[in-house]
């Protein structure tokens, strides 16, 4: 379980989470929509103790991020992140990308480790570029060896944080049809996503985030069908355009 | 006006000699590389750290080596020392010269090559789990090795070349002070240093093209 509780950040004199409350049960798929600089990257980031808070706590399982007594390299196995930008290992095959955290962190054989990663790169599809280096590969394939590498370290929960944004439109698809088969695997996954169908299709909750507020939280159904919120409703009649 | 008579079979009855005086020189070149390329590592993550007493250690040491004589910072390894009583061997302390020089520069070219490195790369790696010190370790020291290689190639071909300083301090083992030596002996100077000249020639071009086939089969991305 992940639980948010009145957490406030600041970069320099800009709130931009100004006290948000959230939980997420295990194999639940919360999407987080809003307006650009509403904050839902952020959250993401010190979700994973990436980034430090100014107030409140974040607990994953009982573990608050931001105690002082918390390994957070320990913590951050249970929590796997893919960002916008994919961010592969440029040095590395697709087979070293995602063997590297499960040899290095967890300390795995790497015959195990290579079995694990070649399940998962199968998974997303990518079972044929093994030796291939990340330059030669698009950017649909690249976030897809991003979300492998993420999976190979087994973890509990999953962020994903606006992981189609950066692609060519025809490459969007495959990556949210990978996203999709994890949901339906019982993935529990937060998502921050510009791609309101498939937040639509995916989610157990809808999050609207505005200038730094949970200014709704719904079932998809009500959130796209009956927003309460006038903010939603403007967001929202925004991106049908 | 021009009596000079070229005696090119007594300068290469010489060759045998000088050849054992380039391995010395090679192996001079190479210690030094090896060792500055460590301490290079080293300086550069004093450097990152975030601690101000050690990242002023790399910069002075960064300052020195590339703004004084290299032949200031070999008389420093062998007479400086020795006036504090730590009197070395002219091959230490060539080396030690060497190396010295070496470890600065490389610190200056690894700065570089680090800011071609996006910090998501370390993002993405501590992400994974890793520690600070994984992250560099495992995804930014492999890309800064890789950017770097050239600067360390052209390094490396200073290092062989800066050995012939090695004379100022009494070095005689080496090309060049086997070269003088053998000058003092027979008086063959143009024919001698002309020899020495094209072995330096060799051994760098040897050592650039060897660079390059490295870089070829390490570098497949
Ligand atoms: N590292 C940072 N330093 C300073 N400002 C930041 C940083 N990261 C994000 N911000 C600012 O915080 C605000 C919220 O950013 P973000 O969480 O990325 O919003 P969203 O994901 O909703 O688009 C933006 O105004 C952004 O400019």
């Amino acid at each position: 379980m992940i639980e948010i509780e009145h957490v406030r950040k600041s970069f320099g004199q800009l709130e931009v989470l100004k006290g948000i409350d959230l939980t997420v049960s295990k194999g639940e798929v919360v999407t987080i929509i809003g307006g650009s600089g509403s904050g839902k990257s952020t959250l993401l980031t010190c979700i994973n103790g990436l980034e430090p808070i100014d107030s409140g706590r974040i607990l994953i399982d009982g573990t608050e991020v931001h105690a002082k007594s918390t390994d957070l390299n320990k913590l951050r196995r249970k929590v796997g992140i893919v960002f916008q930008q994919w961010n592969a290992f440029p040095h590395l095959t697709v087979l070293e990308n995602v063997t590297l955290a499960p040899r290095k962190v967890l300390g795995m054989a790497r015959a195990e480790a290579e079995e694990i990663a070649v399940r998962q790169l199968t998974h997303v599809g990518l079972g044929d570029k093994l030796k291939t280096y990340p330059g030669r590969l698009s950017g649909g394939q690249q976030q897809r060896m991003a979300i492998a590498r993420a999976l190979a370290m087994s973890p509990e929960y999953m962020l994903f944080d606006e992981v189609t944004s950066a692609l060519d439109p025809q490459l969007v698809g495959e990556v949210l049809d990978t996203l999709k088969m994890l949901a339906q695997e019982g993935m529990t996954m937060i998502l921050v996503t510009h791609e309101m169908a498939f937040a639509r299709d995916v989610s157990d909750r809808v999050a609207f985030f505005h200038q730094g507020v949970m200014a709704e939280i719904g079932p998809p159904q009500q959130i796209f069908g009956d927003p309460q919120h006038p903010e939603t409703r403007k967001f929202l009649s925004s991106t049908r355009q | 006006m021009f009596n000079y008579t070229f005696q090119w079979k007594q300068a290469m009855a010489r060759l045998p000699q000088m050849l054992d005086g380039a391995i010395v020189t090679m192996q001079v070149a190479i210690l030094s590389m090896v060792i500055g390329i460590l301490l290079a590592i080293v300086l550069t993550m004093f450097r990152l750290s975030g601690i101000r007493i050690l990242s002023a250690v790399a910069k002075a040491w960064v300052e020195i080596a590339r703004n004084t004589p290299a032949l200031f910072q070999i008389y420093m390894a062998h007479f400086g020392l020795g006036s504090f009583g730590l009197h070395l061997s002219p091959f230490l302390s060539i080396l030690i010269g060497i190396t010295f020089n070496n470890a600065g520069y490389l610190t200056e070219n690894f700065r570089g090559a680090l800011k071609a490195i996006p910090d998501t790369q370390t993002r993405a790696a501590r992400s994974l789990g890793m520690g600070a010190a994984g992250a560099f370790r495992h995804v930014v020291l492999p890309q800064m090795l890789r950017i770097s290689f050239l600067p360390m190639t052209n390094q490396m071909v200073w290092a062989i070349l800066m050995t012939s300083l090695g004379v100022t301090v009494g070095m005689n083992t080496d090309l060049y002070g086997v070269t003088q030596d053998l000058n003092a002996l027979t008086f063959r100077t143009f024919e001698l240093f002309a020899l020495a000249a094209v072995i330096f020639y060799v051994i760098t071009k040897i050592v650039t093209l060897g660079a390059r086939l490295i870089a070829a089969r390490l570098f497949r991305y």
